[in-house]
Formats: structure tokens, C-alpha cells, sequence
């Protein structure tokens, strides 16, 4: 395994930017990242849909499967555990999850980096 | 080399000379066999049953059976002349083929009776595209034509006359039409209905000769009675023979009445020959239909391999929709086994004939004919040979075949015809878990060609007791229907409070989009409103449509197709402005690819200003109504389509339902909008509109139902709102018109009762629903650029607006912007493996 390098937190918008249930896409240093508000919390990872191959996962559908919340491609559909970001319909295909939080009304997001 | 190829020369390309090549190549995995196939027809192989659909407006590339297969050498336009059994080879214009195994698949010739006249100009057969063909272009400006036969292939004919504009008779020999397929009574019954089609019969009476008109082409019939039949345009239709001449000149045996003969294994007297399809008498009998063909191509295939299979006898029952006329008939159609008893019902009120042939003791059926409702064709002919599923008179009375359902069939009755699955097969793998009827087809097969022995899948689910769930998802237990009812009853206008009450979880993206939906049909504010926001697909999101990069296109609204000049400049400068990639759509739009989220707003505020809205390309919506150019222009034209198409465009434009939903208007008969592939497709009469539904194209291609004919506008626009309103009331998920139609108990007469005849009293509520929609319509888009809130949402990353995404980037193609293919990150995902179906040969 290569080492997991974290880098500095980088405010996104406010928090009342995000629309319940709905995602938006922000640039982090040069990175991707897909951010969603729900009813369970922030969670934020990457905008790469890694089976299309395009940057859309900001536009997928937040919902829940068996009680974990989940994630819909909005290309072909493929479920990802928000939690995990484990595909739920296709194995060994995941999602790279990125920490977020609020902090004084502010979104923030730390970049999960492999090197 | 340890094992020699062997060369193997086919003569013939039609349905059954491919079927075979293809079964070989696919079980041929060691290559023993280099193929050679010689073909007399110009084009690959197609499907010659569905040669009609081409008067359809169906285009003749879908009819295309072949796929390019660098195993196998096909020569088009090269026939074969002759076979020289000694030295092994077989002879074409061009030269000599050796080979080790020859298979003849040389298919049928229309039979032409030795009648006077019928060499001359504007005398056709009706077997090959180029026949078609020929008959189209003849058929352009001509007014009459006439069909000398009046079998399955004569009637046929004269529907594709019919539709293309010409008054048509037939002419049968025999007292009755389909003599074949139909006994004295069934044939009465589908007289009339012939007639009232407006093509007239001549029974029973002989034609003399062809005459010429001022022209020299043809002009008209004589009749052996002494009547004349006008007819510029005569198609012959008397029957089939064998096409034998190569296995007669080479010395081969003939069966008694022609054909290549061959004992079960479709071998010949000659050991390194066999024939297979109409040409071959398997053990001295023809079989002019595709099923038994095809299995003599599995049985040859088999044996070329070192197998030994046989013909495992022709099931010759055929079901068919003749000119909207269904007609079946199976087993011992005209009782001829000694001492079978008949059992009959006319009903004049529904128009329906049936007839049963029961063994002498009346406990097993031998056949039958169905004329008018054939619903009750699945299960008795499964029935055949067994004892009856129920009493006569019920399994009669209309639609009872279905009522005594496939539940008191026995274990070994066969269900699937097309597959040879019984009974006891199916039983088994639902008792093994499969609980739904995709399960069942995957494990069986059954119910994977014909499909007409679906329904009897159903019902053997059920008579197991399976309860087939109507559950949307793991969110709710109800189905779309049921929701639906919820929400109109109880008021609801937000998901949450739905999924609280009647449901369970934070719902999904099946769950989701559909409450959305149905939140949109009840007319509860704009997509984009609050909490409704969050539900919408991406492209209900977005209000345009997301591309496999990530970039939307939009597909400014054209109602039926007409723009003006100043228009089509202004689509012009903004797909150049924005560098899009442009097409023409086959809905009569104009697709521009590759914009930006950030882009979306700008480009329809310039469409905005242009005059147009942009359009619902996407989403479970109306399409589009797409139009002929009607009378206004066009010579054949009867009523203006394009204004037509324009009107109900905009009626229904913005319409959300459970699937999306085409249209078309065709100014005529001869129907170049190709009305009959959509939802809801409206050809002009003379007297006003003729109302299909049901149609559609894409995976599994089906055409309308004539639901109602002669219509005036307003009786037509009436109709169509309550079908629409209806269908999205009551149909499942992603489930498009013609499977709701087919899933719904009665089928489309039952629709025609709730819909022209209120049976159900829902009428006015149907058309004050659709008043509410017409009249609370708003452009979705121009709300869009009104509202600052909504616009915010309209940029690429929140944190940076001015910058543009840096992952859609384009490079040329034939001198348009596409996008740049990377491979996906973890590619191959979406590829599924494609099994080739063929049907099982009983060994
Ligand atoms: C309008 C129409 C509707 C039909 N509807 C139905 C239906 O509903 N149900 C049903 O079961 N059947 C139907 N049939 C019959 C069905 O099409 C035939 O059973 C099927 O096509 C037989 O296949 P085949 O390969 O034996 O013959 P074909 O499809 O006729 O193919 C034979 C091919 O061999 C070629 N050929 C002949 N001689 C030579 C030679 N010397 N050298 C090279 N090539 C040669 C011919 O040009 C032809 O292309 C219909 C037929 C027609 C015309
Ligand atoms: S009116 Fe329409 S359907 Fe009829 S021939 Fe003209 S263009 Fe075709
Ligand atoms: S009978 Fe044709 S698919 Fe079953």
C-alpha cells in the first residue's frame, strides 16, 4: 500500500449553498470532489464516476439501500455506499471518499491523496 | 496438419441458409468447416416473414439478418448453376467450388398459373425486397390493384396494395379466403372483415387472363364467371413450390410432390448432401413456414459436427394478424382424423369464430381455428394431443382459453412451442426460485422467440402461487399505480411526507424520479421547486441532456417539425457560438451537443430570444410530434398534418408519465411520418383522423393498434387526453404504452370501453386533468432564467463559477467539436457479453 497523504482543509461555500439531497461539484486543489448535503450529514468524494469515466458524480441521486446511504451514477446508474464509497452493484469498483465538515456556517473538504 | 479442414459450400443465402451458417460457425469451435455461401439475391440475408413491414415504412436495413463473419466467404449475386456430384464441386458463372459437404438452402419460387397475360408488365410475385420494390414504383399513381390468391401470402399482399393507395380486389379459387388455415365458417368471419377493410373478394371462381390497357401494363382481370376485375398493378399469389432444379439436374431423388429429398437427418441419397428450408423434402413433405426450417438448420449443423439429431416434426400451427385481423389455426385444423368430433362458436357481437377438432371420444384436442380473438391460442395449443384444459364452451366463450388458464394444463404439455419447454420444465424451475418471468425465460428459454406463450408464463407463476411483487423498491411497497392513487387522494406534494407515511428510508433513484413524476403530472409547480428539486433525474435537474462526457445537449423545441428561415439561422449562430456539435435528429429537431452545465443558461436565454423554448428531449415526457408535409404541399396529402402535429405538440408539451412518449401525424395513408411507430400516431382518411397507440421503436420494435377511426379533431384531441391521462394514472414504471396495453386485462377493447365508452366513469376526470395541464403549462426553461435562485445552480464547480469545467475538452470530426475518448478508469463495465439465441433441436 502506498502511504494515505492528507492535506489542509479548503473551504467550499456555505452551507446553505447545498440543497438538501443534492450535490454540487467544487475544485480542490485541482481535484474534483462532488459534495452532498442529507438528512445523515456532509460526505464528499470524487466527482470521477469511475465506471464512465466522466466527472458527473455531483449530479447523481442521494438515497438510501438497506439503511446505508447511498449514491446513484448518473450515467448508468451503479449504487456506491456513501459510507465505503463500495459500489454496491459492481465489485472491486469504488468511490474515493474525501473528509468534509462544517465549520462556522463553511463546507469544508481535506483531499484524500494516494502518492 | 492432423485434421484436415473440410470446405463446405451452402447455396443459398435466405432465412434458413443463415440460420444454419450461423449455427454451424457458432459450435464449430475448432474450425473444421471453411465456408463457402453462394447467394443468388444481391443482399444479405433478411427477414423474408416480416417483408411486408417495408410497405410499413419499416426501412429494409432493419429487416437484415447477416452478421459479417470473416469465417465465411459469401458471394452475393453468384447462384449456383450446377453440381457436379463425381468431382465434388458445385458451378457458378464464375467458376467451381470443391467441397466435402454441399447444403442446398434454396428457399421457394412463387408459383405462376399458366394463365394468359401474366408476363406482362405490372405482374408481380411477392417474395423477394426487389419484388417490393418493383411493386412500389409501379404502384405510384396507379388507382387499382388485385391479388390472384387468396391464402396467408395473397391477403398479405393485399394489404400492402391497400396501403399503398390502390383499390384492391382478390381473386381465390376456393369458395373461402385462407382455405388452408380456415374451415367454411372461419372463412365467412374473415370476409367480412376483409370487406369492411374496403378490399373486395371474388370466391370461388378461377382468373382466364390478364389484359393489357392503352399502356401495354396490365389493366385488368377476367374472371372465369365473366366478370371483369379492374387492376393496373396484379400481384400473384397462388402458392409455392420448391426450388429443386439444382438436386433434379444433378440426379438427386424428388419428394412426391417436389423438393430435395431428404430422411430426417436431412441427408440426401447422396451422402455429402443435404438440404434444409422450404426447398427440402424432409421424409417427402415441404414445410412452407420458418420454425420447421429452422430446425432442419440445427439438425444439419448438429450432424456436420459428428452429432446425431432429427427432425423433430413440424409443428405447423401458425397465429397471425392479418389486416388487423387476428387469425389462428393448429393441429388438425379441418378434422381429418377419422371419426374427430367439432365444436364451433360464432359470436357476431364481438365478430369472433372458433372452432375445435376433439378426438371421438371428445377428451383430446387435435386443433383448431380462431378467427377475430385468438387470445385462447396459447393455451390450446399446448393442449394439442392431451386432454382439453377445460369444457369446450369455456375454453370457447372469448377470452376463455385465457380465463381456464395454463394452470390446468399437464406436466407434459408443451408451453413453449418455439423452445420445447413443458409444462413440467417450467414447473421445475420455479420450484428451483425463479419468481418472475425473466427468471423463467433465462433458466427455460421459453418465451424467448415468439413470446406469445408469455402470458402463460403468468399464469403458471400464479397457479404456483408466486405472488409477482408490485413493489417499486425497497422504499415502498406499492407499485407506480398505487402511488399515483396515494398522492392524488390523500394531497401529498412532497416526498418526504410520502415516504414517512407510506414508506420507508430515504428513497433511491428508482423512487425518486417517479414521485417526481407524478408530483409533475398533478401539476404541483415547477420541476425546480423546492424539495422537488432534489428528487428529479439529472437531466430533470438540468433541463437538458447529460452526454456520456459529462457535457448536455439541447434540442430546441421545433413543434412538428416546421421552422421558419430566421429560426433555423438563429439555431445556427448560437450552435456556433457556442461550438456545438450539430445533428438532425430522427424526431424532426436539431440536437447541439457539448455544452457546459455553465453554458446551459446562456444558450437558451439566446434561444429565449430567438423565439423558441428549449425542449424536452429527455426525461419521461412528450418527445416530440413528428409530421408529414400533408396536403398543404404534398399531391397525396387529405388533411393538413403539420398543422396537426404543431397543435398537439404544444397541447401535450411538458407532459411527465411514466416513460417517454412519441408521436407522429401522417397526412395519408401512405403514412411517411410513420404514425404506427409511436405512442400515439394519427394517419389522415379522407373524412377526418384515424387514432394508433400502442407503437414504438427502439429495442423491441412493435406497431400501433388502430384504436379509433374517422375522427374529427376535436373528437381525435379528446381521445388522445384521455390516453394520456389514463396511461399515466395507471401504468408501471418505465413501462411504455404498448406493454400497458398488453399487460391490461381486455387489452385494447378494454381501453376502448374506458376511454370512448366510459365504462369506468373516469372520463371527466380524465379531460379536467388534462385541462389542468394545457392550461398551467409554463416554459420550464425561461422560469429557469427568471429566477436568480434556480441560475445558481447553473455552474461548474461552486467554489470557482468562472471556471469552466477542464474535463470537457473536444477535438474535430468531420469538422465538428466531439468529445475526446479517454478510456474509462475501470473500463469494460458496461459490455455484456451477447448469447446467441437458437432453438433447441430435440435429440
Ligand atoms: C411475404 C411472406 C410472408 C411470410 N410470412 C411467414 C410467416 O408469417 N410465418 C412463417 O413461418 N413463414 C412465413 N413466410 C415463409 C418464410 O419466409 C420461409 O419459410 C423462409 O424464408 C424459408 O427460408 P429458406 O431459407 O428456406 O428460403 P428463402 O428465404 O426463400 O431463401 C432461399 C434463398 O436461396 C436463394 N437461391 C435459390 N436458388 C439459388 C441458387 N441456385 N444459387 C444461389 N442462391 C439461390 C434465393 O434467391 C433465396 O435468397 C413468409 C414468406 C413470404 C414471402
Ligand atoms: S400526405 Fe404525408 S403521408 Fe401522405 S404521401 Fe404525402 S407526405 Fe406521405
Ligand atoms: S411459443 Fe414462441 S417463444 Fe414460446
Amino acid at each position: 500500500m502506498r502511504p494515505v497523504v492528507t492535506l489542509d482543509w479548503t473551504p467550499v461555500c456555505p452551507l446553505d449553498r447545498l440543497d438538501p439531497d443534492r450535490g454540487v461539484a467544487a475544485l480542490v486543489q485541482d481535484v474534483q470532489v462532488a459534495v452532498f448535503r442529507t438528512t445523515d450529514g456532509l460526505y464528499a468524494v470524487d466527482n470521477l464516476d469511475p465506471v464512465g469515466g466522466a466527472y458527473v458524480m455531483s449530479r447523481g441521486l442521494v438515497g438510501s439501500r438497506g439503511g446505508v446511504p447511498t449514491l446513484a451514477s448518473p450515467l448508468h446508474k451503479q449504487v456506491y455506499d456513501l459510507t465505503t464509497g463500495r459500489c454496491l452493484d459492481l465489485p472491486g469498483v469504488t468511490l474515493r471518499r474525501h473528509p468534509v465538515r462544517c465549520r462556522d456556517g463553511l463546507v469544508e473538504v481535506r483531499l484524500r491523496q494516494e502518492e | 496438419m492432423t485434421e484436415r479442414v473440410s470446405r463446405l459450400v451452402v447455396v443459398g443465402n435466405g432465412m434458413v441458409g443463415q440460420r444454419f451458417v450461423e449455427a454451424l460457425r457458432a459450435r464449430d469451435t475448432d474450425g473444421r468447416w471453411r465456408v463457402t455461401v453462394l447467394a443468388e439475391e444481391r443482399r444479405p440475408a433478411y427477414d423474408r416473414v416480416r417483408l411486408s413491414a417495408v410497405f410499413d415504412g419499416v426501412d429494409a436495413g432493419e429487416l437484415n439478418l447477416h452478421t459479417p463473419d470473416a469465417g465465411v466467404d459469401l458471394r452475393l449475386g453468384e447462384p449456383a448453376t450446377g453440381v457436379d456430384r463425381a468431382r465434388r464441386v458445385v458451378t457458378t458463372a464464375a467458376g467451381e467450388y470443391p467441397y466435402d459437404a454441399l447444403v442446398l438452402a434454396t428457399g421457394s419460387y412463387a408459383f405462376v398459373p399458366p394463365v394468359d397475360g401474366t408476363d406482362l408488365p405490372g405482374v408481380f410475385v411477392y417474395r423477394t425486397l426487389d419484388d417490393l420494390s418493383a411493386i412500389r414504383e409501379h404502384a405510384r399513381g396507379r388507382r387499382t390493384g388485385a391479388v390472384i390468391g387468396g391464402g396467408l401470402l395473397g391477403l398479405e399482399a393485399a394489404n400492402a396494395l391497400r396501403l399503398l393507395g390502390l383499390a384492391t380486389s382478390v381473386v381465390e379459387f376456393a369458395p373461402r379466403l385462407m382455405p388452408v388455415q380456415v374451415d367454411e365458417a372461419g372463412g365467412a368471419m374473415l370476409r367480412r372483415y376483409v370487406e369492411e377493410l374496403g378490399v373486395t373478394p371474388y370466391l370461388g371462381v378461377a382468373t382466364t387472363a390478364l389484359r393489357t390497357g392503352p399502356d401495354g401494363t396490365v389493366a385488368a382481370l377476367d374472371l372465369a364467371d365473366g366478370r371483369t376485375v379492374d387492376a393496373e398493378l396484379v400481384v400473384v399469389a397462388a402458392g409455392i413450390r420448391p426450388r429443386d432444379e439444382l438436386a433434379r439436374v444433378a440426379g438427386l431423388p424428388l419428394g412426391p410432390r417436389g423438393g430435395v429429398l431428404v430422411d430426417a437427418s436431412c441427408r440426401t441419397a447422396d451422402e455429402r448432401i443435404w438440404a434444409v428450408g422450404e426447398c427440402a423434402a424432409v421424409d417427402g413433405v415441404c414445410h412452407g413456414l420458418v420454425a420447421p426450417g429452422y430446425a432442419t438448420a440445427e439438425v444439419v449443423a448438429d450432424r456436420l459436427l459428428g452429432g446425431a439429431a432429427t427432425f423433430p416434426g413440424a409443428d405447423t400451427a401458425t397465429k397471425l394478424k392479418l389486416l388487423g385481423v387476428d387469425v389462428a389455426s393448429f393441429g388438425d385444423a379441418h378434422g381429418v382424423t377419422p371419426g374427430c368430433l367439432d365444436v364451433t362458436y360464432t359470436d357476431p357481437a364481438t365478430r369472433s369464430y372458433a372452432k375445435l377438432v376433439l378426438s371421438d371420444d371428445a377428451r383430446t384436442l387435435l386443433g383448431g381455428v380462431l378467427v377475430g380473438d385468438a387470445s385462447a391460442y396459447p393455451t390450446l395449443r399446448a393442449s394439442v394431443g392431451g386432454p382439453l384444459p377445460a369444457p369446450p364452451l369455456a375454453l370457447l366463450a372469448p377470452a376463455g382459453g385465457a380465463g381456464a388458464g395454463a394452470g390446468a394444463l399437464p406436466g407434459t404439455a408443451q408451453v413453449c412451442s418455439c423452445n420445447a419447454v413443458t409444462r413440467a420444465d417450467l414447473d421445475a424451475a420455479i420450484a428451483g426460485g425463479a419468481t418472475d418471468v425473466p427468471a423463467l425465460k433465462a433458466c427455460t428459454r421459453a418465451g424467448t422467440s415468439c413470446g406469445s406463450c408469455v402470458p402463460m408464463l403468468k399464469q403458471l407463476l400464479d397457479a404456483a402461487g408466486v405472488r409477482q411483487s408490485t413493489a417499486l423498491c425497497e422504499h415502498f411497497d406499492h407499485s407506480r399505480q398505487e402511488l399515483f392513487d396515494l398522492i392524488r387522494v390523500r394531497g401529498i406534494s412532497t416526498f418526504s411526507r410520502l415516504v414517512a407515511e407510506h414508506g420507508r428510508g430515504s428513497g433511491c433513484d428508482i423512487c425518486k424520479p417517479v414521485v417526481a413524476s407524478i408530483l409533475a403530472s398533478l401539476g404541483t409547480g415547477h420541476v425546480l421547486d423546492g424539495e422537488q428539486a432534489s428528487l428529479q433525474d439529472t437531466n430533470d435537474h438540468f433541463l437538458a441532456n447529460l452526454q456520456r462526457d459529462g457535457s448536455y445537449s439541447v434540442v430546441p423545441r421545433i413543434p412538428g417539425g416546421e421552422i421558419t428561415p430566421e429560426k433555423l439561422i438563429a439555431i445556427g449562430e448560437v450552435a456556433r457560438d457556442f461550438r456545438l456539435y450539430t445533428k438532425i435528429t430522427g424526431g424532426q429537431r436539431i440536437d447541439l451537443f457539448g455544452a457546459r452545465v455553465d453554458q446551459l443558461p446562456q444558450i437558451w436565454r439566446r434561444l429565449v430570444d430567438a423565439g423558441f423554448e428549449s425542449g424536452h428531449a429527455y426525461g419521461k415526457a412528450l418527445r416530440t410530434v413528428k409530421s408529414c408535409v400533408g396536403d398543404t404541399w404534398c399531391r397525396y396529402g387529405v388533411q393538413d398534418s403539420v398543422g396537426l402535429a404543431v397543435a398537439l405538440e404544444l397541447r401535450y408539451r411538458g407532459l411527465r408519465a411514466p416513460h417517454k412518449l412519441k408521436s407522429a401525424v401522417s397526412g395519408c395513408a401512405r403514412e411517411c411520418a410513420e404514425a404506427r411507430s409511436k405512442d400515439f400516431g394519427v394517419i389522415a382518411t379522407e373524412t377526418g383522423w384515424n387514432l394508433y397507440v400502442g407503437g414504438n421503436g427502439g429495442f423491441r420494435p412493435r406497431h400501433a393498434d388502430l384504436f379509433a377511426t374517422d375522427l374529427s379533431t376535436a373528437e381525435l384531441v379528446t381521445l388522445i387526453d384521455r390516453f394520456l391521462m389514463y396511461y399515466i394514472r395507471t401504468a408501471d414504471r418505465l413501462q411504455r404504452t404498448a406493454a400497458w396495453i398488453e399487460a391490461m386485462d381486455g387489452g385494447l377493447d378494454h381501453l376502448r370501453s374506458v376511454l370512448v365508452d366510459d365504462s369506468l366513469g373516469l372520463c371527466a376526470d380524465l379531460d379536467a386533468a388534462m385541462a389542468r395541464h394545457v392550461t398551467g403549462y409554463s416554459d420550464e426553461w425561461r422560469d429557469v432564467l427568471e429566477d436568480p435562485d434556480r441560475l445558481r445552480r447553473f455552474t461548474s464547480f461552486v467554489n470557482a463559477p468562472d471556471v469552466p469545467d477542464p474535463s470537457i475538452t473536444f477535438t474535430q470530426e468531420r469538422g465538428q467539436p466531439v468529445p475526446v475518448r479517454g478510456t474509462p478508469p475501470d473500463g469494460g463495465h458496461r459490455r455484456q457479453p451477447v448469447v446467441l439465441g437458437l432453438p433447441e433441436v430435440r435429440r
